[in-house]
């Protein structure tokens, strides 16, 4: 059977959040060529908090809500409540499942999107984090929908939040700090599609691990 | 360059601890969160209470303008971003003296989403919140698009207003009404000289070479909206001026206020070289220099620069702008 335990799974948000801390100074330097360079400090200190007060060996529903309350009680900017109603509704999707396979991991990941999307004004091709985290939510479905094995659809997800954070380097930024400068926007990877592709790519890389 | 650090990520609590500590004639720390700036009158029964907040890094705004017949609440963020949902919060609930809260903010995607978390959890603890949104900063967006635009230092006149008006008793809505007129008559614009570094970070988020200038820059190192050879004083203070009063377009005769702001790094001398051409040239105008302001009012860490904000005023304004405060930032 294609699935894993939730209790115990806590630890993937370990894996997330040392990504996130690792990659601290590269989210900073790509922010601050059209935003203020802060991207990577803010998510830095959010993720590694978390990673702190989390029970590793604890449920992923868990660790999730932890996330979600370091984000929206202590970082705050626009990453916080983005990144916290992101987490917070992944959580609630998630709640008192017991195992997670690939349907409830890809209704878990969607949930997460609309939990973004009701929050923020952005819109796929805005040159937001959106650009990277839709694609990668349609192809898990998608490649699970094409008869795709869970970890497959891991790697379609993986893929396509990829390509979807590289594309927003020919867009011109419409929401966020950095769309005051219009065409001036444009030649540069959106930080929060970056940091987004690098949470999916965290879950994929772990889970896939846990299924093998 | 050299600055005063401890450890960088440290550098906000510090700034609020010397902060409150420094003006607790005026100030004082929430008791539970310190991440909320109080002033000593918050809270007054029957008066509307003001909140903003905003990232810090720009003092002495967002904290300084907590006082008497100002700000009753203000919120702390990170260094150039917006405080949490949850300081917005507590601020709404310490200003609250049972007449509602008006908060009064700067168009910022963090903020946006932080204030209206924020009204939301105020609403189930039964208070009554309502907003206003600056939106001064003229080079942001084009005049069509007002609702895009940056709030800058046009805030400081919003919440001299607005907490004018809620001391005079006035209801929620009629302070809204009025601080949305406030902001409604301001225009500001930037010119940046030289770029800041977030101590944590560590290196300038962006460079502004030698000899240029930035015309349009933001409060957070925005890049600005046109790069050319830095001119003379007069010459920007010139082109600074027109930007503001074309977006403007001030019928003759009108009674303005003036706000002169450095971003951090530039000397106040050089402040008042600006002012005096730029007044030279809104009077010039046919306009009427009422009341003028100089100096550090709300700054971006160590960038090199200045801002110039017009405020229109009228009848309504006059005597609300007179008022006396007691906050640190004045």
């Amino acid at each position: 059977m294609q699935e894993i335990n939730n209790k115990g799974a806590g630890g993937i948000i370990s894996g997330v959040a040392a990504v996130i801390v690792d990659n601290k100074a590269y989210l900073s330097e790509i922010d601050g060529k059209i935003g203020d360079g802060d991207h990577g400090v803010n998510m830095a200190k959010g993720f590694g908090r978390a990673a702190d007060r989390l029970d590793p060996e604890g449920t992923l529903t868990e660790a999730l809500q932890v996330l979600s309350d370091v984000l929206m009680s202590e970082i705050g900017g626009s990453m916080g409540p983005l990144y916290g109603m992101m987490f917070s509704d992944m959580a609630d999707s998630l709640g008192e499942a017991e195992t997670i396979d690939a349907a409830k991991f890809g209704a878990m990941i969607r949930a997460g999107l609309e939990g973004v999307q009701d929050i923020g004004s952005a819109k796929v091709g805005d040159k937001t984090l959106l650009d990277a985290f839709t694609p990668a939510v349609d192809a898990f479905d998608a490649s699970i929908a094409a008869g795709n094995t869970f970890p497959e659809a891991l790697v379609a997800m993986k893929a396509a939040a990829e390509t979807g954070r590289d594309s927003t380097i020919d867009m011109v930024a419409k929401v966020g700090r950095s769309s005051r400068l219009g065409e001036r926007s444009r030649g540069v990877l959106d930080a929060g599609a970056t940091s987004c592709a690098m949470i999916l790519g965290a879950f994929a890389e772990d889970i896939t691990a846990r299924l093998s | 360059m050299q600055r005063f650090i401890n450890n960088p990520d440290d550098i906000v609590d510090e700034t609020v601890a010397g902060f409150v500590r420094a003006h607790s004639d005026m100030v004082k720390l929430d008791a539970e969160n310190n991440r909320v700036v109080l002033s000593q009158w918050a809270g007054e029964k029957d008066r509307v209470g003001i909140v903003t907040g905003g990232g810090s890094g720009h003092e002495p705004a967002f904290i300084g303008y907590t006082g008497k017949n100002m700000v009753d609440a203000t919120a702390v963020g990170e260094l150039f971003s917006s405080p949490t949902a949850k300081s917005f919060h507590d601020c709404i609930k310490a200003a609250n003296g049972g007449a509602g809260v008006a908060v009064l903010y700067g168009n910022y995607a963090g903020d946006n989403m932080n204030v209206k978390m924020a009204a939301k959890m105020a609403k189930r603890d039964g208070i009554e919140v309502k907003t206003v949104v600056a939106n001064d900063d003229v080079c942001s967006a084009p005049a069509t698009e007002r609702e895009k635009r940056r709030g800058v230092a046009g805030e400081i006149m919003m919440w001299k207003i607005g907490g004018a008006k809620a001391a005079t008793g006035a209801s929620l809505d009629e302070v809204i009404a009025t601080a949305q007129k406030a902001i409604d008559n301001c225009r500001s614009v930037g010119v940046g000289l030289g770029p800041c570094t977030l101590p944590a970070v560590g290196h300038p988020n962006f460079e502004i070479e030698p000899g240029k200038m930035e015309v349009g820059i933001g409060h957070h190192g925005e890049p600005g909206t046109r790069v050319e050879e830095l001119k003379t004083a007069n010459e920007v203070a010139d082109d600074m001026t027109r930007i503001v009063l074309d977006d403007h377009n001030l019928p003759a005769g009108t009674e303005v206020a003036v706000l002169v702001s450095g971003l951090g790094a530039t000397p106040v001398d050089e402040l008042y070289v600006l002012f005096d051409r730029m007044a030279s040239q809104i009077e010039a105008a046919g306009l009427k220099v009422y009341k003028a302001y100089v100096g550090n009012y709300f700054t971006s860490l160590e960038m090199v620069g200045a801002t110039l904000t017009v405020l229109a005023l009228d009848d309504e304004l006059k005597p609300l702008l007179d008022m006396d405060t007691a906050c640190p930032g004045f």
